[in-house]
């Protein structure tokens, strides 16, 4: 017994000999809003890589809901009280923040990593840039383009797997007679202009989609393709279930996982889900890239940025995180364990699935890939095509003509 | 001190004033004047119409309803029931959650998959419906009930107490000249009210000005945008949307009927004063 104390506190005085702390440690407060299972499986990587470099500690604020944890990290920097380090989407969602002065420049860093050779696309690189100045670090590409199947319910149907939408309302009748959900779609308005958006991406085509979200031309979004897809969409209401109001997107990915219904639109994120319930890909779902024919993979995804701070020491770190987040053997545990597709392309994913793999083959390609609308417009645009879109599937004495223009005045009056 | 209170909210009110008269997007900045830009926008923006549409029937309904079912319950209270404590604790028990839970519990109710329609469902009433939730045009209703479920039970309290108030006397004499209980309730006790009606229904409707959380923890705002209210717009766009002087513009319009109300309060103060001078002389 005694021989046991005597040993552990010989290890302790050893260890404070050999582990050399430096005079000041800082401690880095990182807001982020990854608190389902998968998410805060990933984001402890983070954690636990940034400790293990020593030094400095990872202090943990999960705020659930990215509006949540935006709104958070907002109000702490206006407030004069900012977290060290925040998470954002790749958008424009902190141009304001960039523009006000109030974020560390990671220009040198970038530039000494070489960040614009290995960062690929260079788009979603390109949301961190004013100027030619580096102020946020992307850490994962999410595409949206994306439509998760359950194998059994189409197979107890008696209808193939569809390859694109058109395909799949033609067989959603069927799939209704055979008594289960043909299209299984949440209350949260994200739920619909995420949807709708990945519809309109399919119809448009890559140039057309840049025009109409990136150069704001109202022309497009007046266009009779634009107006089918609101056709599309309406005709898509009927598929959905009594129950889809305030309805959550894990809920809603939950009644495709437990075979209750058939289709659900939804970004590469829904996987976690069907891994978590062990579920395999082939066999009891599948995920449709697209759907479509000519799949696109759209660059959503997740960036870290770092508010300015007077303490040198905690700039070191938050330069020292910053650096870590892009590292490829960094990179390869977060993006395994989140199920998102790495910034860079020297990484090794062994672990990665046959979803991931499709996702990582489109990505190859630079004509497949897409930037998602918020890279192109700002929050507040966003918000009102959110509240259009969500009023546009709930409300059915909204027109197609009505919405729209609409639609074509939001883009109009963006910039 | 009350001079640095009310120069705060006045300062404070005029700031948001001010700023909804610039183009602020997420810290305030007066150096581009819009002029009523923002007004303009807010005005033709489909869901601020459908915000204000939604707090008037939310306001009349949810008032008128509360005040109604918070005398029966008080008078009914004030028959001296038994167990009167113990039923005064559970009505007023929904005032002290938080509307937030309110919002959730309510949800769940009205969820046509777990609530009260499966429930009566499943005892055999195959045919009953009740899920005002899951469609736009009666959304708005369930929010009421929420709402109403809330409040009831200190519009009860206030008016309880205020019933209590009443002169034992005035009872005996309206019992001698044969008046019945209910009339004696409407057309006596009901007038000498005055005071805490007024008290009740200040509080239920600054409860409705502000509504915010029983929308985010019921609807989200929907189905669609259905049951989008004021407050929240002004939330949503100094938060997450990154435009403070549209929220602004929104939160002056929230003022209007504020000042109006006490406007007319002051008024009506006004010209009491004034008969009763003239009165006097």
């Amino acid at each position: 017994m005694a021989g046991t104390r005597l040993r552990r506190l010989l290890t302790t005085a050893a260890l404070g000999a050999f582990v050399t702390t430096p005079a000041v440690a800082a401690e880095l407060e990182v807001i982020h809003w990854w608190t389902s299972g998968g998410e805060q499986a990933a984001v402890s990587v983070f954690a636990d890589e940034f400790d293990a470099l020593g030094g400095d500690n990872w202090i943990d604020t999960a705020i659930a809901g990215g509006s949540n944890a935006r709104a958070a990290t907002m109000q702490r920097i206006l407030g004069g009280d900012p977290p060290d380090a925040a998470q954002f989407n790749i958008s424009r969602q902190y141009e304001d923040l960039i523009e006000a002065d109030l974020l560390l420049d990671l220009t040198e860093l970038a530039e000494a990593e070489g960040w614009r050779d290995f960062i690929r696309p260079a788009a979603i690189l390109a949301v961190c840039e004013r100027d030619g100045r580096i102020f946020c670090v992307p850490v994962n590409i999410h595409s949206w383009q994306w439509a998760w199947a359950s194998i059994p319910v189409f197979e107890q149907a008696g209808v193939p797997l569809p390859k694109n939408i058109d395909e799949f309302l033609a067989s959603a009748p069927k799939i209704q007679q055979a008594g289960f959900i043909p299209f299984a779609i949440g209350g949260e308005s994200w739920q619909h202009s995420g949807a709708f958006a990945v519809v309109l991406l399919n119809s448009l085509g890559r140039e057309t989609y840049h025009r109409l979200y990136r150069d704001k031309d109202p022309a497009v979004a007046r266009s009779p393709e634009v107006r089918k897809v609101f056709e599309t969409f309406r005709s898509l209401k009927q598929f959905s279930d009594e129950g889809s109001a305030n309805r959550n997107w894990n809920d809603t990915t939950n009644l495709v996982i437990t075979d209750r219904a058939a289709l659900q639109i939804m970004g590469d994120w829904a996987r976690g889900e069907f891994a978590l319930a062990g579920e395999k890909p082939g066999v009891d779902y599948e995920c449709i890239a697209g759907p479509s024919e000519q799949p696109y993979l759209s660059t959503g995804g997740d960036i870290f940025l770092f508010p300015k701070q007077d303490d040198p020491e905690v700039e070191a770190a938050q330069l020292k995180l910053a650096s870590m987040m892009v590292n490829p053997r960094v990179q390869a545990l977060f993006n395994n364990a989140k199920g998102s597709l790495p910034i860079r392309d020297d990484v090794d994913l062994s672990l990665a699935d046959a979803c991931m793999q499709k996702g990582l083959a489109l990505l190859q390609n630079p004509d497949t890939v897409v930037g998602d609308p918020i890279n192109f417009v700002t929050e507040d645009t966003n918000g009102q095509i959110q509240d259009l879109f969500a009023q546009f599937w709930a409300d059915d004495s909204l027109t197609v003509d009505n919405a729209q223009e609409q639609f074509a005045q939001i883009i109009e009056t963006a910039n | 001190m009350i001079a640095v209170g009310v120069g705060l909210y006045v300062v404070g009110i005029g700031y948001s004033v001010a700023l909804s008269f610039t183009n602020s997007k997420l810290l305030p900045k007066f150096d581009t004047f819009v002029g009523l830009a923002n007004y303009d926008r807010l005005w033709s923006t489909g869901r601020w119409l459908i915000s204000v549409e939604n707090i008037w029937l939310f306001g009349l309904l949810s008032i008128a309803l509360n005040m109604l079912l918070g005398f029966l319950l008080a008078a009914f209270m004030d028959r001296r029931v038994r167990y009167e404590d113990t039923f005064r604790t559970i009505l007023l028990y929904p005032y002290a959650m938080s509307l937030i839970v309110t919002g959730l519990v309510w949800q769940w109710m009205m969820d046509p998959g777990l609530g009260i329609q499966s429930a009566m469902q499943n005892w055999g009433f195959a045919g009953f419906s009740f899920a005002p939730l899951t469609n736009p045009d009666t959304a708005i209703f369930g929010v009421v009930i929420a709402g109403v479920w809330q409040g009831t039970g200190v519009t009860m309290a206030i008016l309880l107490a205020g019933l209590r108030g009443i002169d034992e006397d005035i009872w005996k004499a309206a019992r001698v000249d044969g008046i019945p209980t209910w009339r004696t309730y409407v057309f006596i006790a009901l007038p000498m009210l005055r005071g805490a009606l007024a008290t009740a229904f200040v509080l239920q409707a600054v409860s409705v000005v502000r509504v915010y959380d029983l929308i985010v923890g019921l609807t989200g705002g929907g189905p669609g945008i259905a049951t989008e209210m004021p407050a929240k717009f002004v939330i949503d766009h100094i938060t997450n949307r990154v435009n403070v002087s549209l929220g602004m513009a929104a939160a002056t319009m929230m003022l209007l009927p504020i000042i109006l109300l006490i406007g007319i309060n002051l008024f009506i103060d006004w010209r009491r004063k004034a008969v009763a001078m003239r009165a006097a002389t």
